[in-house]
């Protein structure tokens, strides 16, 4: 199927762009004065975090649109983001810690954005899990479509009680209403790994929605059968 | 008093309904004869408004507070009385319990009880006492004989005639075409999610029906 | 719509009346759950005052849970879930009913709870902004969790899916319910507590609109 191969060579093309920005990023780009090299965890840490959080919304927006809808391509769609955003939140949650360890001296500190990203990283496990729990596809659409809806809206709150709480992570430099403050160099790194992910999440997603649309088919035939 | 235009209605693969249409005019009782499957559930759910079809439209004359139902499941609280349950359902749609309901179906020995506590039939007998409830211009039925005792089966073909001599519509759907024919004033055959037969019964007998409807559906 | 809302609630607290097995299990379980934290710590180690914010805000949250699991299984029991679909009723006022029920339902555990979580762990908790913090996290939690219920019961594994969904959910007014009763069982002034009473007021509001407009998708085929 055209669509599967378009998303594998996607993802094969972000891969190997983000070998490039990693070579970049490493040889070509500053040393941070304060962290050192953990500091280079950042160029994959704060795009995956921005894209698990956008994932969400995305399957939040495509879920609102399927109630009124009932297209099964926007089911498909959510379902496909959804599981790129568990992975890219897998990524923020193992990338945290490999660079809190030298910079904070633990690995796991009950910090505020951490454990957010850990909410949302449940939120989407809880999603996919409803999505297993539900046979009717139906049925599996709409309930889906609800979490996703409440999933989404969950979001700005996730963001609101970050900057209430006392925290030992690094403020925001890249997304703050003033001008960012990192020198070029790296800032230009930094935006290319946001580019690579943002290709890598596309791939992702292809890929996965035209995996879904393929079982569909082949339920599809299993149906007729029965 | 009923109409269905064009509905089409398909679950993943499973095309459960494909093309129906009809009308059903005061007096009228359609009978819907049809396997396992054949979508007959998903018909009488359409023209219920449970399920919003993907194709052609159901009106139901004064809609859903016009419509009773007697399903396979009675749709009553196990730990309420019959009373209790009774006038709950009332209340849904906003009216008193008819004083001669319960008579009617010869419940007023166990009024006061648990519903859990009935046998089957009796429970039955409170079903079709709850779809009653509000006075229905319209009855939909799914496999209403199903599970019913003598007494029970003898009082809801009563309640079936009455309902049909006083200028009301029924739609009955059912696998087994011996319970149905009697009171039905319209015939329908339904085979994978179509009408393949949908004609007046004309005096034809029960085993009139049966013989017609085997060739059919075969 | 209130009415019929209010018919649904009558009706769900009357079968609870009935049985009344779900209110005395849950409320054995509170008590429980108090003496096992009571055993679980080092008396000389933590004092009360800061283990009795998490103490009582973990006792009502799995609490909660057991309530709101059983809070739709009786209108599957006899396909009663769809007679009050077929019936002329706003869906909404379906799941307001259910919401007043099982809001109900909470709450006693609570009184049972609250006065429990005084006696044992020796803390002051019999004061206004504490029952208006304890009633807007549960207003917000109950809301998502009466919405996740209706989905979770037609579900395999039901029990233990409503959790699932329901805690990541729950965890956010938690932590802003906890925040409150420690800075209020310490005595702090009420300005300090503002706060976290207005993101969980936000919350509420957020979450039972959404679940107002949500409800019919669950139930709607």
């Amino acid at each position: 199927m055209n669509m599967l191969r378009a998303g594998r060579w996607i993802t094969f093309i972000a891969l190997l762009l983000l070998a490039g920005v990693y070579v970049r990023a490493l040889a070509f780009t500053p040393v941070e004065a304060m962290q050192g090299l953990a500091q280079k965890i950042f160029y994959v840490h704060v795009p995956a975090a921005i894209w698990a959080e956008t994932a969400m919304v995305l399957v939040g927006l495509a879920s609102a649109v399927y109630l009124f809808t009932k297209d099964p391509r926007l089911d498909r769609f959510a379902a496909a983001s959804a599981e790129v955003g568990t992975v890219f939140c897998a990524t923020v949650l193992t990338t945290g810690p490999i660079w809190g360890k030298p910079i904070w001296g633990t690995w796991w500190t009950w910090d505020a954005r951490l454990t957010l990203t850990l909410f949302l990283f449940l939120i989407y496990v809880g999603y996919l899990l409803l999505r297993g729990a539900v046979t009717d596809p139906g049925m599996r659409a709409r309930f889906a479509a609800v979490l996703g809806i409440c999933g989404m809206c969950e979001v700005p709150f996730i963001h609101l009680s970050v900057f209430m709480f006392p925290t030992l992570h690094p403020m925001p430099i890249v997304l703050k209403p003033s001008a960012p403050s990192l020198p070029w160099s790296m800032l230009s790194t930094w935006l290319m790994s946001l580019g690579v992910f943002t290709l890598l999440y596309v791939g992702f997603v292809v890929q996965r929605y035209a995996l879904s649309y393929l079982r569909e088919q082949l339920e599809t035939v299993g149906g007729s059968h029965a | 008093m009923l109409q269905a235009e064009g509905l089409r209605h398909h679950f993943g693969p499973v095309r459960a309904l494909d093309d129906i249409s009809f009308t059903v005019q005061p007096g009228q009782t359609l009978a819907v004869f049809g396997p396992n499957g054949a979508g007959k559930t998903t018909l009488l759910k359409v023209l219920a408004g449970l399920i919003q079809p993907q194709q052609g439209r159901a009106h139901v004359a004064g809609g859903r507070r016009a419509i009773g139902w007697i399903g396979h499941q009675p749709q009553l609280y196990g730990q309420l009385t019959v009373l209790e349950n009774l006038r709950f359902w009332a209340s849904l749609y906003d009216v008193h319990v008819p004083a001669d309901l319960i008579a009617r179906l010869g419940l007023e020995d166990h009024a006061n009880r648990p519903v859990r506590a009935l046998s089957r039939g009796l429970v039955q007998r409170v079903a079709i006492a709850r779809a009653l409830v509000h006075d229905p211009t319209v009855l939909l039925l799914d496999e209403p004989f199903t599970g019913l005792d003598r007494i029970a089966a003898e009082a809801l073909s009563r309640l079936l005639a009455q309902h049909a001599a006083a200028g009301r519509a029924t739609v009955l759907v059912t696998h087994n075409v011996e319970e149905g024919t009697g009171l039905a004033t319209d015939v329908a055959f339904m085979r994978a999610g179509r009408f393949v037969h949908f004609a007046p019964r004309a005096g034809r007998g029960a085993q009139q029906v049966a013989d017609e409807y085997r060739r059919a559906i075969a | 719509m209130l009415r019929h809302a209010w018919a649904v609630a009558a009706k769900d607290l009357l079968v609870e009346f009935r049985s009344r097995t779900a209110i005395l299990s849950v409320a054995v379980f509170v008590v429980l759950v108090l003496v096992v934290f009571n055993f679980g710590r080092d008396p000389t180690a933590v004092s009360n005052i800061d283990l009795a914010p998490s103490i009582l805000w973990v006792t009502f949250t799995f609490a909660a849970i057991l309530a709101l699991n059983r809070a739709f299984q009786i209108e599957l029991e006899n396909q009663a879930l769809e007679g009050l679909l077929l019936a002329p009723i706003d869906r909404g006022s379906i799941y307001l009913g259910k919401l007043i029920a099982n809001l109900l339902f909470v709450v006693t555990i609570e009184v049972i709870g609250l006065p429990l979580v005084a006696l044992f762990f020796n803390v002051q908790v019999l004061l206004a902004p504490l029952v208006l913090v304890i009633a807007l996290a549960t207003v917000g939690f109950v809301a998502v969790g009466t919405l996740f219920s209706a989905m979770t019961v037609r579900t395999r594994f039901a029990e233990l899916l409503l959790p699932v969904l329901l805690l990541p959910f729950m965890i956010l007014p938690l932590t802003w319910a906890v925040q409150a009763t420690v800075r209020l069982l310490a005595a702090r002034p009420l300005s300090e507590i503002a706060g976290w009473l207005n993101m969980l007021a936000v919350y509420d509001i957020v979450f039972l609109a959404l679940a107002l407009l949500l409800f019919s998708a669950t139930v709607t085929e």
